[in-house]
């Protein structure tokens, strides 16, 4: 495989109109910063020839134009792509790699809007009110949107609450279920299959195409969680009906 | 100024070139199968070779114009009528107002594509009108075309369509569908190949698989055998593309298509080579399907040709419908 060692990250293309740039194998906060960092810095440059960013848990994907990056010297374009990538990274970014966004996600934990919360708590070896406190006492950070249009995987969770996915995923999970899968914990933007803990439901909407942008989060971003009650669930959801 | 449909035949979504520049939000492309194909069938009838076009699948829809209409159909070969007339693909025709266009059955191939001269109007949703199943997003709330369903006609200026005079060419579909199963497909080595053990590797390149019958717009499942990796991998979520063939647990290869999801964390033995994409769109559940490596560097300089091809097949098109 033509992958080549770089300071900080290695680049391999993905097909024809696709690089990946990998900075790790596994994802922590310190490798999801860099790929955020990276995202950042390319924004900033305002790079020609390039249609998407798509930063995950420890690597950027760069969807790009290749016409545009086959030069006249015959290099194939992805070559050319990374020979420009490797100038601009030469000098390690400075651009943040923190949004600068903090949201507060509200959640009605446990009970019928989050049936696994007891089964959570009980396998941190706690109960359901210390297992809200401490989901609700993290700063987490979106490490990437994916797996449905605004599904937020969030780093930062309480190493007590970590708990493996479970063996037969949910067919139906509701919208707006808080969540948590291994390491992460993450909410479920709509009505989707999922093998996630559900240990709560926000009645905050996730994703709307009509909204501007159409994702309450974005990558980089911060996210807090308020524990409410379902009284005050309902009110928020009937606002935002309106 | 509609096009009614009165059957919706077995899965026909509209389709543009897709929703690009929203992945970083967990929102896919979507779009068509083969690209190829839909880009023809609008340059056919003088629309963007983005423009949104109709893709059916197996079995086309029945369609009653209320107007009169430019149109072609590209794709695989059904057998199209207008009222009892039988329409040659690949090429551009006028429908006089009043028609009821059956797209039929797909005799060889599996996808076809309807352009309409002026497009569809339908309101983009993230900035196109690619139907996206799963995330049910595009016009008519991202589903696949009912019974009943409308789809309003963008005016074309000045157009006289009554009196068009009929074209006598077509395309020459050869180059840009080729059904025929014994074909290979060009395979690019993925991160994970060499992660296969000798036995899964060597059949990877080796073995006939054939498509399964739960193979869609999101992936191909690939029947055959069973593949392993030397040692298992704990890998991190990242990006996916057209054409990444993804290992699940199971060991059996899911080759992605048009509407994967942004992301996945599957290891990926190998990546489909672009411009064998729309053929492998074409095979049917069932077929066969055999890999044939090519180098990344080969893939990348066929496809930047197959680009040029059609770049210079759109002007020559061009040039036919103002003469």
């Amino acid at each position: 495989m033509s992958a080549s060692a770089e300071p900080g990250f290695t680049i391999e293309p993905l097909g024809e109109t696709t690089l990946l740039l990998r900075f790790g194998t596994q994802v922590d906060a310190a490798v999801n910063a860099r790929v955020h960092a990276a995202a950042a810095l390319l924004r900033k440059v305002e790079m020609p020839g390039l249609l998407d960013l798509i930063p995950a848990g420890a690597s950027l994907a760069l969807h790009y134009d290749a016409p545009f990056w086959a030069g006249s010297s015959g290099e194939p374009p992805w070559q050319h792509l990374a020979g420009t990538l490797r100038a601009v990274f030469a000098t390690p970014p400075t651009a943040s790699a923190d949004s600068g966004r903090v949201v507060e996600v509200p959640v009605c934990y446990g009970g019928e809007f989050g049936c696994d919360l007891d089964a959570v708590a009980s396998h941190a070896g706690i109960d359901a009110a210390c297992a809200i406190a401490r989901h609700c006492a993290g700063e987490y950070r979106v490490a990437m949107l994916g797996f449905a249009p605004g599904f937020p995987y969030l780093l930062g969770l309480d190493p007590t609450l970590h708990m493996p996915r479970r063996a037969q995923p949910r067919l139906r999970v509701p919208p707006g279920s808080v969540a948590i899968g291994g390491a992460q914990t993450g909410i479920y933007p709509r009505e989707l299959p999922g093998g996630w803990h559900l240990i709560g439901r926000t009645p905050v909407s996730l994703f709307d195409v009509e909204a501007r942008p159409p994702s309450l989060l974005a990558p980089g971003d911060r996210v807090r969680f308020r524990a409410i009650d379902a009284e005050e669930f309902e009110a928020i959801a009937e606002a935002n009906a309106r | 100024m509609s096009v009614a449909v009165l059957k919706p035949g077995w899965l026909t979504t509209v389709q543009d070139r897709g929703r690009h520049g929203y992945a970083n939000l967990g929102v896919g492309s979507a779009g068509p199968m083969d690209e190829v194909a839909l880009r023809l069938a609008n340059l056919l009838v003088g629309n963007d070779e983005g423009a949104g076009a109709l893709e059916f699948t197996a079995q086309g829809p029945r369609l009653r114009f209320a107007q009169a209409a430019r149109i072609a159909v590209t794709g695989a070969a059904f057998e199209v009528r207008h009222d009892d007339t039988l329409l040659p693909l690949w090429q551009s025709h006028v429908l006089p107002a009043g028609t009821t266009l059956d797209l039929g059955t797909a005799t060889q191939g599996l996808r076809g594509y309807l352009a309409v001269a002026g497009g569809f109007a339908l309101a983009p949703v993230l900035g196109s009108v690619a139907t996206d199943l799963n995330s049910a997003l595009g016009p008519f709330e991202g589903r696949a075309l009912r019974a009943g369903d409308s789809l309003d006609l963008n005016a074309l200026p000045g157009a006289e369509l009554g009196s068009a005079p009929k074209l006598r060419w077509s395309l020459d579909p050869r180059p840009w569908f080729d059904p025929d199963p014994a074909h290979p497909i060009h395979l690019i080595a993925g991160t994970h190949t060499d992660a296969l053990d000798p036995a899964s590797r060597a059949a990877l390149h080796q073995a006939e698989f054939r498509l399964a019958r739960d193979s869609n717009r999101v992936g191909l499942r690939l029947d055959g055998p069973r593949l392993a990796l030397s040692a298992p991998l704990e890998l991190a979520s990242e990006a996916t593309a057209f054409g990444t063939v993804q290992l699940p647990p199971g060991g059996q290869p899911i080759v992605l298509m048009a509407e994967h999801p942004t992301t996945g964390g599957y290891p990926r033995i190998g990546q489909v080579a672009a411009i064998d994409l729309p053929r492998l769109a074409q095979r049917r559940p069932g077929d066969r399907l055999r890999f044939l490596t090519i180098d990344q560097d080969e893939a990348q300089t066929r496809y930047l040709a197959r680009e040029r091809e059609l770049a210079t097949l759109a002007a020559a098109i061009a040039q036919r419908l103002q003469t």
